[in-house]
């Protein structure tokens, strides 16, 4: 029974005797708002949220609309200015070899953007499943996976991705789940807890004793109740594998050429970082914003869903 | 207490052992010392490099599980093998950790109290403008990689030289080939090159810092023991630093304790753009030399650094609060 439906049954019983209002919402009887509304309603209260949503669209504009609108293309080389600082042809100046940086930096965005909006998702999906499966069934199985999430946390994550480098070897489709297998287990081990108590509640007993499976149970009991949880998680993931995809790039672990990424473009201007700083400010310049939207996104919906959560008070 | 921390000990160390072991196979399938050894001009004779693959442990004519048996086993004897330069890893890594801890305890010790002073700093003058800046920087360099913060600050430098006129800030390795031999002369020259990487750790710590610890004050301020001191008498800053701050640093205690394992991991980064010789470095460095005994001791190094910092912030956690202990 949904909350509509108490509506409903309660509707009726709202006048004592006296004469009821032909009106079905009488004055002081607010509508009943979802959870969801709730958050949303706070959500649009915040304008940190829409600063970071605002900026994130315009973002994903400019990597889609704009090497299309762009008169080069990444491999195009201008004979007539190499090494040129920004100038009204080339906004973000030009490389060594005449290519235009702005139309660079558009590409190599498109692939961040992919992999972090790919990459962030899956990381946490995995994190809901394992570890919703390892508190739900309890036992040695819950055991045996705590102890091998804590195996995972205690191997340092960038020395890993890089010894994976050989597998993936400049693929960065592989690099992208690779990425994501190294990045759930905080987020598991949330889950995972939160999930034992939830196991205890009665409406998830309920649905236990009249039969259904555990898969059922986690994913129409367990799930939704960690929902929240899940989305922000999702979003904070976005920009911490963006950050893992641009220093593995960086360091030359990570996506290789002729693909570009905000992490290749980085490491080509290192080295002229000093002396034609362009080359290196400009995807910079995109990376920090970009991670400074989706942390605003992350931290504006993490207060929309629990006010007193004390992590961005204020 | 006693008994629940040497199980826990216990259990870290085990961990330990296999997280490694799991490195070292990793390392093993992708790494490829016979394709370097092959690769040496002029050429190497076969029966030499066999020779010297068995004294790597890293024969590939050898079982996998044996090879990491092996290691697994040496690990006891604190053995961690040889380098491919016929070093001992552990010679090596107490060198380069040497070089990298230099590096990490000033930032962090720095970076965590000037960090603390700016969140109290920013609880007690919530929303003011000064509130504001702080908290609207520290957010930026949250969004900022450590390794883009790092050639920025080179760029400020660079450009800071130009100004001034002369090179007053080195920011390539530890010391100068041409340092001046006298005590004083060397310090200033190691100085000089401290001085950027050591910046770059403060602001990174400084940020995350000034966020906790600004939320620890402000669950502080709201307190009902903060007003009852006022209404003894005593001042605002009185009551403020005597019941306010020390309350508040409790929760950051335990959250110094843990983040000095992930500042580790950071700090690697930041070594490998300032070309220091430490531990990021040799990381790096041994996975191009296709070198699996120093990739799992560089491996092995970080994680029991991770575990020592969780370890110790429990520990500090279970003894600042009465209520964890059993």
């Amino acid at each position: 029974m949904s909350l509509s439906d108490i509506d409903k049954l309660t509707e009726g019983a709202s006048g004592f005797g006296v004469d009821v209002p032909e009106d079905p919402r009488p004055v002081g009887r607010r509508k009943s708002i979802s959870r969801s509304g709730l958050v949303w309603q706070r959500l649009k209260a915040t304008p940190r949220f829409w600063a970071g949503a605002g900026v994130l669209a315009a973002l994903f504009l400019f990597a889609t609309v704009g090497p299309l609108l762009s008169p080069y293309s990444i491999t195009d080389q201008d004979v007539m200015a190499f090494n040129a600082a920004p100038t009204a042809a080339h906004w973000f100046g030009t490389d060594t070899l005449g290519h235009d940086i702005l139309v660079q930096t558009m590409v190599g965005l498109q692939k961040s953007l992919v992999i972090g909006f790919v990459a962030g998702p899956l990381a946490t999906a995995l994190a809901a499943i394992i570890g919703s499966f390892a508190g739900y069934v309890g036992g040695a199985t819950d055991k045996v996976i705590s102890w091998f999430i804590d195996l995972m946390l205690v191997l340092p994550t960038f020395f890993i991705l890089i010894l994976l480098y050989p597998f993936f070897k400049g693929n960065w489709v592989v690099m992208m789940f690779f990425l994501a297998f190294t990045g759930w287990m905080i987020m598991a081990q949330v889950v995972r807890s939160q999930t034992r108590s939830l196991r205890e509640r009665d409406f998830v007993k309920a649905a236990r004793y009249m039969g259904f499976n555990a898969w059922s149970v986690v994913t129409r009991h367990v799930i939704p109740n960690v929902a929240s949880l899940l989305i922000i998680d999702a979003t904070l993931g976005v920009g911490a594998m963006i950050l893992s995809e641009t220093a593995l790039s960086f360091f030359g672990f990570g996506v290789q050429p002729p693909d570009v990424s905000l992490g290749t473009l980085l490491e080509n201007g290192q080295a002229a970082a000093t002396t034609r700083s362009w080359l290196f400010l400009a995807p910079a310049g995109v990376l920090v914003i970009l991670l400074l939207a989706i942390n605003f996104v992350g931290d504006a919906l993490r207060d929309a869903v629990d006010p007193t959560s004390g992590v961005n008070r204020g | 207490m006693i008994v629940y921390l040497l199980r826990r000990i216990l259990n870290y160390a085990i961990l330990t052992g296999v997280a490694a072991s799991l490195a070292y196979v990793l390392a093993s399938i992708g790494l490829k010392p016979v394709a370097a050894l092959e690769a040496k001009r002029p050429p190497v004779p076969a029966s030499v490099i066999q020779m010297k693959l068995d004294q790597l442990g890293a024969n590939p004519d050898d079982p996998l599980i044996e090879r990491t048996w092996v290691w697994f086993t040496n690990l006891f004897h604190g053995d961690l093998g040889m380098t491919v330069n016929n070093h001992h890893v552990t010679d090596q890594l107490a060198v380069r950790a040497g070089v990298s801890l230099q590096l990490l305890l000033i930032g962090s010790i720095v970076g965590a109290i000037v960090g603390v002073i700016l969140g109290i700093w920013g609880a007690v003058a919530q929303y003011k403008a000064s509130d504001q800046v702080v908290t609207f920087v520290s957010y930026l360099i949250f969004a900022t990689p450590t390794f883009v913060l790092a050639i920025l600050s080179m760029i400020v430098a660079t450009r800071f030289n130009q100004a001034i006129g002369t090179q007053l800030i080195v920011f390539s390795g530890q010391v100068s080939a041409d340092a001046p031999p006298d005590f004083w002369g060397n310090l200033a020259d190691r100085l000089s090159h401290l001085f950027l990487p050591t910046l770059v750790l403060i602001l990174i710590g400084a940020a995350s810092y000034s966020r906790y610890q600004r939320n620890a004050m402000l669950d502080v301020l709201g307190a009902d023991y903060i007003r009852t001191a006022r209404s003894k008498g005593l001042t605002r800053g009185r009551a403020l630093i005597r019941h306010g701050v020390r309350v508040a640093l409790i929760p950051m205690s335990t959250f110094f304790a843990y983040s000095f394992g992930t500042l580790i991991a950071g700090a690697t980064l930041l070594e490998l753009v300032f070309s220091w010789h430490g531990m990021g470095e040799q990381a790096i460095q041994s996975i191009q030399a296709q070198d699996i005994n120093s990739v799992a001791g560089a491996t092995l190094f970080v994680a029991v650094l991770i575990l020592c910092s969780s370890t110790l912030s429990e520990v500090l956690y279970a003894a600042l609060d009465p209520r964890v202990r059993r």
